[in-house]
């Protein structure tokens, strides 16, 4: 057993863990932050993309152990880095594009995203495409989370919380 | 009748795109999966699973195992053999079929390379996994079924008490007499088209948590499944557990697809576990674990010959299909085939059909329902060979399909694998999809490179569809022998304050029941959208239902919750009038409020009816204080969404690259309720039914065993390897009370076709006649390179 200290979220937690322990599990099984999900066992899918200092990462892909001393955010504590009370503008973007369907990629995919506009505050569809390449749906064909990206990325740079109109406003 | 769409209306009302409600606690992490699921002293299950595709089962030596810390027991076949003797097939599609014992652990043989040989029960997934690596089982080795021909030769035969790999051979002659009608045909052409093997893949794996009441007899299962009734009526049949003392519950359900259209083994086992230990048993399974034993879709070799006129009059189809059906027979596994039996010859017009297809049984995971379902199978055969008709005919292949296909006035239509075709406007979404896609435009270019040799080579592909959903009339399934009906069930409820719960008995797993059943509510009561609930997915909640497939939530729920919501109006209604002491008759309805005619200030809304029905201080003498509405839609018919998908693909004939250039997608799915869902529905489709044309195929070795095991190997396409999708509708409402049509399949079953037809056609002028699916680059270069060696030789 090893000992850790993350702060998740804005906590901080400290827990003995297997060395053997990925992030995912340890954030997912010990610390209960159920919302970032585990799609595949070959660090494929992105489902469970989170940030580890600023910088996304998929945390099947790093032990706890890596993690120590270090900050993660999730898709739990996404919104509450966006002043105000409501959502995350890529949070916004993704109900008002219908950039979800069945919403199991999504959180992974929503920090992806962030970390792309972090990158890239005013991306291409064709930049969106490929910055996501490491996040697999299932569901919607990718069309809408383009937009959804592109909605948010206006909506973050001027800095407001309701994204634009992006389903005709936002060319594709 | 077609009309364009119609402008949005009022906000969350039918035709209008609210915000979806399902989506606040899915972006949020706030989310109820089956594995966020685990109350405390939950126990894990870690199956051992054969490394061969086909073998005898020796001994099984677990004393590893059970001595290792945290393991609470190992169990084998033997184990439940008196529990459940075997998986439930619910379609005999055949009356002789062979149906062969499907125990949920296997036992004495495995049969395909994933099937369970042994079950691990842990404090801790991470220690059932370590015990389960110890278990040590004496393999036998036996060939390997995995050629679907080579299979029907009976040298090895995987069932040996059935005696033979053919599970059944179904046989369907239509119309006039086929062999005459060919015989006396000008043209006849015959191809043989590959279906491979795909994995339905939903971004959720399977994970399942049986909880216990030991005292009282009840276990709640919570699965991420398609189907929490069915599933609740099978596992009473197959284990003999009361019905009655099972609650299902589907939570939060990551994507379905089909795949999770099934009664699993481990489903069994978990509640069989949960009953002999008395405590929650748990499972999640791993990507691998998915690929390996979720069941796989579509595996067919599609034989299959057209006959036409010298004109391009089409005559007769003959189809002759192979059917891989896997190791074992599961749910729906022998009926996906014969469901595409009805659509080969799709929207076309022709007086000869014979249908048959033989289902063979292989070492390899079991096929059932993927998206679609026998209906993209048949879909793409028939568009493909309509192309490959065109050539011979040297006619335009539009111009050949408008030739064929059923006008518009010529609805309803009885086609010639007697189906009736309620509603259609093939002419009105064809022309629409020529005109967004530049049709004269792209064949003037694709000419134009042609004649310059250009090593970019464009082609264009046709895909004018329709397909059958909604599934479906009770009383057609009966004559297909399929195990159950196809009604759905509803329950509106007026609470006193005025908000509404929605009880559907269809199971969400991403397609926004809760949105859309919302909206069809707020029209049909004049109750705000944000004032509905819609509940679902849980047998307590909701115990009537027949769940989430074939396209059916809509066209089947939706009107089952339209006539409950009616039965609420009608009732309401009555109290109106009584409160208002007026004639039922002189009542008008609108916008939620009962008004008397002619005395537009005199009215009372459904929601202050609500109130006093739940006062029940005043209310008609013949009544019951109830604001409540229940009711089970049969349809009577299928439904027939259709339209015309076209595509544009660049061939670069040096490196045998596609890359699609267009794609337009023109769907008729009658009148929309939402269309941004219809839109979502449509991409999601798309992006699957170019998958199997471009990226996704399952690949065994010559012993069976998977090679496609991860995501590294199965290329499910990521956000760069699909296109920007155009897509627009005609609507033409159907002939039942909503006027609408299903959605979830149709971009799944239009868009193959149009991709590889696409790719031939782009060339064609090289010699290429067809080429197999996943369409690679390589196999695309490989095509051209034998194309023109046959050329020289």
């Amino acid at each position: 057993m090893a000992r850790i200290t993350l702060t998740v979220d804005g906590t901080e937690y400290t827990d003995d863990v297997e060395p053997r322990t990925l992030l995912v599990h340890h954030l997912r099984e010990a610390l209960g932050l159920t919302g970032t999900n585990v799609g595949c066992d070959t660090s494929n899918c992105g489902a469970c993309t989170v940030h580890v200092d600023g910088q996304s990462v998929k945390s099947c892909t790093m032990l706890a152990v890596q993690a120590d001393g270090r900050e993660v955010l999730t898709i739990q504590g996404l919104a509450d880095t966006w002043e105000g009370d409501g959502l995350h503008p890529l949070q916004q973007a993704f109900n008002e594009c219908h950039a979800l369907q069945c919403g199991y990629c999504t959180p992974g995919m929503i920090m992806a995203s962030l970390d792309l506009l972090n990158e890239n505050p005013d991306p291409t569809a064709e930049e969106v495409r490929h910055g996501l390449e490491g996040n697999l749906c299932r569901c919607t064909g990718y069309q809408n989370i383009v937009a959804a990206v592109r909605s948010a990325a206006v909506a973050i740079r001027e800095g407001a919380g309701e994204p634009a109109p992006a389903r005709e406003g936002v060319p594709a | 009748m077609t009309m364009a769409p119609e402008a949005p209306t009022t906000h969350g009302g039918i035709g209008s795109s609210p915000r979806r409600k399902e989506d606040a606690h899915l972006v949020t992490g706030q989310t109820a999966w089956t594995d966020n699921l685990a109350p405390v002293g939950t126990l894990h299950l870690a199956f051992v699973r054969s490394p061969m595709a086909h073998a005898r089962i020796g001994s099984i030596d677990a004393s590893a195992a059970e001595d290792m810390p945290n393991v609470l027991g190992v169990f084998t076949g033997d184990d439940f053999a008196d529990e459940c003797a075997t998986l439930p097939c619910a379609w005999p599609v055949t009356p002789d079929m062979v149906q062969p014992l499907h125990p949920p652990i296997a036992r004495h043989k495995v049969r395909f390379a994933g099937d369970p040989v042994a079950v691990v029960v842990a404090r801790d997934r991470a220690s059932a996994v370590d015990a389960a690596e110890t278990v040590v089982v004496d393999y036998d080795p036996l060939p390997a079924v995995v050629d679907l021909e080579r299979a029907l030769t009976d040298e090895v035969v995987l069932h040996e008490d059935e005696g033979t790999n053919k599970a059944f051979f179904f046989s369907m002659p239509t119309g006039a007499d086929v062999d005459e009608t060919f015989a006396k045909a000008d043209v006849v052409v015959k191809r043989r088209f590959l279906q491979q093997r795909l994995l339905p893949t939903p971004i959720e794996p399977r994970a399942v948590l049986c909880i216990p009441q030991a005292a009282a007899g009840d276990f709640t299962l919570y699965s991420s499944t398609q189907i929490p009734h069915v599933l609740r009526t099978m596992l009473s049949i197959v284990t003999g557990m009361p019905e009655h003392k099972l609650r299902v519950v589907a939570p939060d359900v990551g994507g379905g697809f089909g795949a999770k259209l099934q009664v699993t083994g481990e489903e069994v086992v978990a509640v069989l576990v949960a009953k002999r230990l008395g405590r929650p048993v748990k499972w999640t399974e791993t990507r691998s674990e998915t690929n390996l034993t979720m069941h796989h879709g579509r595996g067919q070799i599609q034989d299959i010959e057209i006959a036409a006129t010298r004109e391009g009059k089409l005559l007769g189809l003959k189809v002759d299909l192979l059917a891989d059906m896997g190791a074992y027979l599961m749910l729906v596994t022998p009926g996906v085939p014969i469901l595409g039996a009805f659509m080969f010859p799709a929207i076309y017009k022709m007086d000869a059909y014979r249908f048959q297809c033989t289902g063979v049984f292989t070492s390899k995971t079991p096929t059932d329902a993927y998206r679609g379902a026998g209906r993209p199978e048949a879909t793409f055969a028939i568009e493909r060979i309509m192309d490959e008709l065109a050539v011979e005919l040297d006619m335009d292949p539009l111009e050949l399909r408008r030739m064929n296909w059923i006008r518009h006035e010529e609805f309803p239509f009885e086609t010639v694998a007697g189906l009736t075709y309620d509603s259609g406007n093939y002419e009105a979404a064809t022309d629409r999809a020529v005109e967004l896609f530049d049709y004269d435009g792209l064949r003037r270019e694709q000419e134009e490179r042609r004649q310059r040799g250009d090593t970019v080579q464009l082609g264009i592909g046709i895909s004018t569809f329709t397909e059958m959903c909604g599934l479906a009339p009770s009383r057609v399934l009966g004559q297909l022998d399929y195990g159950a009906g196809g009604w759905e069930a509803a329950t509106v409820r007026m609470l006193p304050s005025g908000k509404v719960q929605v009880v559907t008995g269809s199971s969400p797993h991403g397609q926004g029941h809760e949105t859309t059943l919302s909206q069809i509510a707020s029209s049909a009561l004049g109750v705000p959208y944000e004032d509905i609930e819609v509940l679902h997915g849980d047998t307590q909640v909701a115990p009537m239902g027949m769940d989430t497939y074939g396209s059916r939530s809509l066209v089947v729920g939706g009107i089952a919750l339209q006539r409950a919501a009616t039965k609420v109006v009608d009732k309401a209604r009555r109290v109106a009038a009584h409160l208002l002491e007026a004639s039922e008759d002189d009542l008008e309805f609108e916008s939620g409020r009962f008004s008397v005619r002619g005395t537009p200030s005199s009215g009372t809304t459904i929601q202050e009816v609500a109130l006093a029905v739940f006062a029940a201080h005043d209310y008609p003498e013949d009544m019951e204080p109830d604001l409540t509405g229940h009711a089970v839609y049969d349809p009577t018919n299928f439904s027939y969404p259709h339209g015309t998908h076209l595509c544009a693909v660049e061939v670069d004939t040096e490196t045998g690259r596609p890359t699609i250039r267009t794609y337009v997608a023109v769907d008729d799915v009658g009148k929309v309720i939402n269309p941004q869902i219809v839109e979502g529905q449509v991409h999601g489709g798309l992006a699957q039914g170019i998958a199997q044309a471009l990226y996704e195929g399952v690949v065994y070795d010559d012993d069976g065993n998977l090679v496609t095991g991860t995501l590294v190997d199965y290329l499910v396409p990521a956000a760069p390897d699909l296109p920007e999708f155009t897509t627009d509708r005609t609507e033409t409402p159907a002939d039942n009370d909503l006027g609408v049509k299903g959605v979830g399949e149709a971009g799944t079953i239009a868009s193959t076709p149009a991709v590889v037809n696409a790719i031939v056609d782009a060339v064609r002028h090289l010699g290429v006649a067809d080429v197999e699916m996943p369409c690679t680059p390589e196999r695309v270069w490989r095509a051209i390179q034998d194309a023109q060696e046959g050329a020289q030789r």
